[in-house]
């Protein structure tokens, strides 16, 4: 056996044990997880974010959306009653990164796919305090404008890297499918999506 | 959940584990200073600071060294207890679905009964309940407010509902439809077919239909072009059609503005209303069709005081 001695002098040994104890942790609850069929398998319907949902997701990122919202629906009645159906793994394989959130200042957005009219998301963004003059999020009325995403093909193209499965057919197609979009019709095609394939009661 | 892609990992997780808890036994024990017996001088190191600082090896507190195995045997019994070890179940059967599922079952056996009455009566008797009302009450807020507002009185382009003006009627069967499947009203742009002048009569006709402040002779020329273009949905007399969501022009309710600009704008570009259908949103509990009859009972309710 190392005495402690002999740990505490010889500091290659000590950083080598030290990083050998703290990953303990991770190597039992984080890797297994890669190797789960329901952790890396979609749920059925769910299909790569197309162009524009893309687009309106970076747009999410951009603005800081996930600071005050989760996008996590966890298994209790409180909150299933609220949103729907809890969240599953499968949900999220396409999700990079994932944006899950730990902070609600607003309502979990993982469910509002559908719940909302466009008409009503671009009057909410523009200024929430319009549909519900009690809110206090911020409004984002900048986001009237049109859609500048260069980079949307080499978006995708990465992200095949790492399974999305883009046909090339639809990287082609998605500068088209950008045009002649605001900001807020991109953020809006994604947050319409979002969550739409939950497991039916 | 234990759906490995193999049965390796459930060991890889089942060994790592209790080898890291034996091991940090093994270790603490291995590194653990004898107690002293009475009156024996605890170990001096060997080394010295600023000159006279020295250096005692004393044993840890046995009641500290009993915090340090106490945290292994609670991951010990924790592990006999709740999954964690691989594929291994625990002794308790833990899962956070059955948590989840014994939770919405304790309160569908709460509820139920409350529930069960009111579904017996007819709608416009739950509305008259008071506390049918006090739960409608909640519901709307959670479903129904972030469109139309926590006072249901709406905002423009989201219908108020207290004030007994329905585009597709007010019937509680209506109700209860217009939630279950939502609506989708759609008036088409007429800019194009009616061009500039003729959309400025026609405003100015409609404005007239609910006899608000009008340029006479702008309507009069805008009736026969109302007759024509609009009159298949809002009807000759302009009092609007539930089946299509047709609004009724003749009164006083305005769901995009009735200023003159307000009215033109919506003639010209055309309108669409959408609410989408509700059943996915109103939770996942079979409660729901209890929450659809109260809320639409509530809703109801709204344009039944006036």
């Amino acid at each position: 056996m190392i005495s402690h001695e002999s740990i505490e002098k010889n500091l290659g040994l000590l950083i080598v044990l030290t990083i050998l104890i703290v990953s303990v942790g991770g190597l039992v609850q984080i890797v297994p997880l890669f190797f789960q069929t329901s952790t890396t398998t979609a749920v059925a319907g769910l299909k790569p974010y197309a162009a524009l949902q893309l687009s309106g997701r970076d747009i999410y990122i951009r603005e800081g959306c996930v600071g005050c919202h989760s996008q996590m629906i966890r298994p209790f009645r409180a909150e299933t009653e609220r949103y729907g159906h809890y969240s599953v793994a499968g949900e999220f394989v396409y999700d990079r990164p994932f944006l899950w959130g730990s902070k609600r200042t607003g309502p979990d957005l993982h469910r509002v796919g559908g719940r909302y009219s466009d008409a009503w998301h671009v009057a909410h963004l523009l200024n929430p305090r319009d549909v519900v003059p009690e809110s206090n999020m911020p409004a984002y009325p900048w986001l009237d404008r049109p859609l500048n995403d260069a980079a949307i093909q080499k978006k995708m193209r990465m992200l095949n890297i790492v399974g999305h499965g883009y046909t090339e057919q639809e990287i082609s197609d998605a500068p088209a499918a950008l045009e002649g979009k605001t900001e807020l019709d991109a953020l809006i095609a994604y947050l319409q999506v979002l969550g739409t394939h939950a497991p039916k009661n | 959940m234990s759906d490995f892609t193999s049965g390796f990992w459930p060991i890889y997780i089942s060994v790592l584990t209790l080898l890291s808890i034996i091991g940090t036994w093994v270790f603490l024990k291995k590194q653990t200073t004898r107690k002293l017996v009475p009156g024996e001088k605890p170990e001096l190191m060997k080394h010295t600071w600023d000159g006279d600082l020295q250096d005692l090896n004393n044993p840890l507190p046995r009641w500290w060294l009993g915090l340090f195995y106490g945290t292994m045997v609670f991951a010990l019994v924790y592990l006999v207890l709740w999954p964690g070890l691989g594929n291994y179940a625990g002794v308790l059967g833990w899962t956070s679905l059955g948590e989840y599922e014994a939770e919405v079952k304790a309160a569908e056996a709460k509820f139920q009964p409350v529930y069960a009455g009111f579904m017996q009566q007819d709608i416009a008797t739950v509305a008259a309940d008071p506390n049918a009302r006090a739960i409608g009450k909640n519901l709307f807020l959670t479903y129904c407010s972030q469109c139309h507002g926590s006072n249901a009185e709406g905002s423009k382009g989201f219908p108020n509902l207290t004030d007994g003006d329905w585009l597709y009627g007010g019937e509680p069967e209506t109700i209860v439809a217009t939630i279950t499947n939502g609506r989708n009203g759609m008036m088409p742009p007429m800019g194009a077919a009616l061009g500039e002048d003729g959309t400025k009569a026609v405003a100015n006709y409609v404005l007239s239909l609910s006899g608000r402040k009008h340029d006479a002779a702008l309507a009069g020329a805008g009736q026969a072009k109302f007759a024509e273009n609009c009159a298949a949905c809002h009807m000759p007399d302009g009092t609007g059609m539930h089946a299509l969501g047709a609004a009724n022009l003749t009164d006083k309710v305005w769901l995009y503005g009735g200023s003159e600009a307000a009215i033109i704008e919506t003639i010209s570009k055309g309108r669409s209303g959408t609410m989408p259908p509700m059943t996915q949103t109103l939770g996942t509990t079979s409660n729901q069709e209890a929450k659809l009859h109260l809320l639409a009972a509530y809703v109801y309710g709204l344009s039944q005081k006036k």
